[in-house]
């Protein structure tokens, strides 16, 4: 019979069916942080119950880790206390523990690709939605909760019935500016943030094609905001040669019988999906939200939706709007900003500092904006600065902080005080994400520059 | 963790029409900070339920005297976000066991059911009836019958059916979880590891 992508990865996974149950599903590679693994380490200590398979497990610290000063001890007692908990419980149970100042220390979702934990037709998964990332591999890897790494810590598996699955298609040509990012808001919009609810998505067609691992990932990433269990891509030449010589992909001769595997992941013409999306390249501009869920976002030079013209109810619109301090059918462009961040693990990785300091070179900070650049990993920091993109920044008066997920969750110090705007470009606007009552807006790194050297919401267009 | 057993709920409901809820709202991330699983109830809506000094905020319905119960209504699309099970517990722990919506974000749902709050899913229309029989009379009690899989409304008698896999039900009748399965076929889930590539 004729299998998707997601079939085949899937179905190659599972351990046992259950009748009127879920799956039981074995996990390849596990990746742990500070935040969502002691509770399980607790529970697993009072079952008694060891790790199963240690050498499948990898922690490292991210979540709620300091972006400056890193050598120094962590002040927050709590986030201290946690940190301390991971190292210790790695160091029990026998796992490969990167924390802080570790040289492949970074954040989860971006230094798992970088070190090769994650492969193709591998099953990811890790307490933390945006493991959708890995997906960008032709992995299948999802978030999952507390209980759920207990499981995987105890018995490599967890149990999941299997997703209904979901092709989208962009096909064409990306318009001058339009980044991954914004593909990936641009779907969002079209489907809303339940819009892939119950569904895994497998991305294909032309710009996904043409894109680079690193843009892969990103709209990857995004997946999880429509309510996507996750999205992946099927691997291919661009894959195999990202992945080969990584500290952890196959060597020799397991290559090869790799990658004679890995060349079958791809959909068969005739499998069937439960749903499918066809968009066009052509439509898609630099986008932006206004709103405070990513599906409230919008073309940049297009105006703020009266409440009619989403879908919702129109109390939810007006709250969200007035926690945002916005109106219907205003213009997004001009919009006064008062922080940028550039990070996460939706674009915390080179291409993204690579496409900021394109549009800012030459030019200066806006000295009203407070800017946090953040990269994903010391490996992407490494590479900042190996490239003179570290000289670039500087000369325009930004300075590079550590690794870390920083303001995207605001579990660590970068928080955006309350009421004050940031254009920002990780991958969730909810109310007080970036801090109790701040203001964000989702973008691209391009947009993120433009408005990191204007102070207000700009087309980055404008200066490509 | 284990919880305790699920059969029969009637309760007054806390009722909340807002769509969209997402897990930054029902914990946010500056409360994930515990390594122990303790205390989470009293962070639940924690920015919508407190002002930034620490005063109630009078409008939030759980401030609300006059509504209170085992039973949290949602609006659609109900604890999309994050994947922290922080929520699910924070939910719990607050004294919720079951939440009603007509749509769940999948995530929660799954950590709803890991840890012993039944998420159930009722129709756009039975939410309706639900949010209008609270608002009519916030004594209005709901029955959920876990075991014939059947919600009631009992001042107007209205039902509506919700499903839930057989497994899952199976747990939360009696208290079980997904480790206790596991752990009974280890030496099945070992055979499998060694035919793994990597
Ligand atoms: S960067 Fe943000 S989304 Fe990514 S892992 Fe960290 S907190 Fe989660």
């Amino acid at each position: 019979m004729s299998k998707t992508l997601f079939d085949k990865v899937w179905d190659s996974h599972v351990v046992q069916k259950i009748e009127d149950g879920p799956d039981v599903f074995f996990i390849d590679r596990h990746l742990i942080h500070e935040v969502t693994s002691p509770v399980a380490f607790v529970g697993l200590k009072a079952r008694g119950l060891n790790v199963l398979y240690p050498e499948r497990t990898f922690a490292t610290a991210d979540h709620n880790t300091p972006t400056i000063n890193q050598h120094l001890p962590v002040k927050d007692p709590l986030s201290a206390n946690q940190l301390k908990a991971l190292e210790y419980n790695s160091k029990e149970f026998g796992i490969s523990h990167w924390g802080l100042g570790h040289k492949n220390n970074g954040i989860v979702h971006v230094v798992g690709p970088e070190n090769g934990i994650t492969l193709p037709g591998a099953t990811i998964v890790c307490g933390d939605s945006h493991t959708s990332t890995h997906g960008a591999f032709g992995a299948i890897a999802f978030g999952i909760g507390t209980s759920e790494v207990e499981m995987v810590f105890a018995t490599q598996c967890i149990m999941q019935p299997k997703p209904k699955k979901m092709r989208i298609k962009v096909n064409g040509v990306l318009n001058k500016g339009v980044t991954p990012k914004d593909v990936g808001l641009y779907i969002i919009s079209q489907l809303t943030t339940s819009g892939a609810t119950g569904y895994f998505v497998e991305y294909a067609g032309d710009v996904f094609e043409n894109m680079t691992m690193e843009g892969r990932m990103t709209v990857c990433n995004l997946s999880i905001e429509m309510g996507a269990r996750g999205g992946m891509i099927a691997p291919d030449k661009k894959t195999f040669d990202y992945i080969e010589g990584l500290a952890m992909t196959p060597k020799g001769a397991d290559w090869d019988t790799a990658m004679e595997y890995w060349k079958t992941l791809k959909t068969d013409e005739d499998a069937k999906f439960d749903k499918e999306f066809n968009f066009d390249a052509a439509d898609i501009e630099p986008m932006i939200t206004y709103g405070t869920n990513p599906g409230m976002g919008i073309g940049i030079s297009q105006n703020i939706p009266t409440a009619e013209a989403v879908e919702g109810g129109k109390a939810t619109y007006d709250k969200s709007l007035s926690y945002m301090g916005y109106a219907e059918n205003e213009p997004m462009l001009g919009k006064k900003i008062d922080y940028v961040f550039v990070g996460s693990c939706t674009n915390g990785r080179i291409e993204d500092f690579r496409d900021f300091a394109s549009i800012i070179k030459g030019k200066q900070k806006s000295e009203d904006v407070t800017v946090w650049l953040v990269p994903g990993s010391h490996v992407v920091e490494d590479k900042i600065k190996e490239e003179g993109i570290l000289d670039i920044l500087n000369e325009a008066g930004f300075v590079l902080r550590q690794p870390g997920c920083s303001a995207c969750l605001a579990m660590n110090d970068d928080k955006v005080p309350a009421g004050k705007y940031a254009v920002s470009t990780s991958n969730r606007n909810f109310e007080g994400r970036q801090g109790p009552g701040a203001r964000t807006l989702l973008a691209s790194p391009l947009v993120a520059a433009a408005a990191a050297v204007t102070g207000v919401v700009t087309d980055p267009r404008n200066f490509l | 963790m284990a919880y305790d057993k699920f059969t029969t709920l009637t309760s007054t409901a806390v009722p909340l029409p807002i769509e969209n809820v997402d897990t930054d709202q029902i914990i946010p991330a500056r409360f994930l900070k515990a390594t122990e699983r303790k205390g989470f109830g009293d962070n639940l809506f924690r920015d919508w339920r407190y002002n930034a000094n620490g005063s109630l905020k009078e409008d939030f319905v759980l401030n609300n005297p006059i509504y209170s119960g085992k039973i949290l209504v949602g609006g659609k699309n109900f604890g999309s976000g994050s994947s922290r099970e922080h929520a699910a517990w924070s939910v719990y722990d607050y004294g919720f066991r079951c939440v009603v919506s007509s749509f769940f974000a999948d995530i929660f749902k799954n950590n709803c059911l890991n840890v012993g709050v039944l998420p159930v899913q009722v129709s756009p229309e039975f939410a309706e009836q639900i949010f209008a029989a609270i608002y009519d009379d916030a004594t209005t009690e709901l029955e959920i019958n876990l075991e014939n899989q059947k919600i009631t409304i009992l001042s107007t008698g209205a039902k509506e059916s919700f499903d839930i896999n057989g497994y899952k039900k199976g747990n939360m009748l009696n208290g079980f979880d997904d480790i206790d399965y596991l752990k009974n076929i280890k030496s099945e889930i070992k055979t499998f590891a060694s035919t793994r590539p990597f």
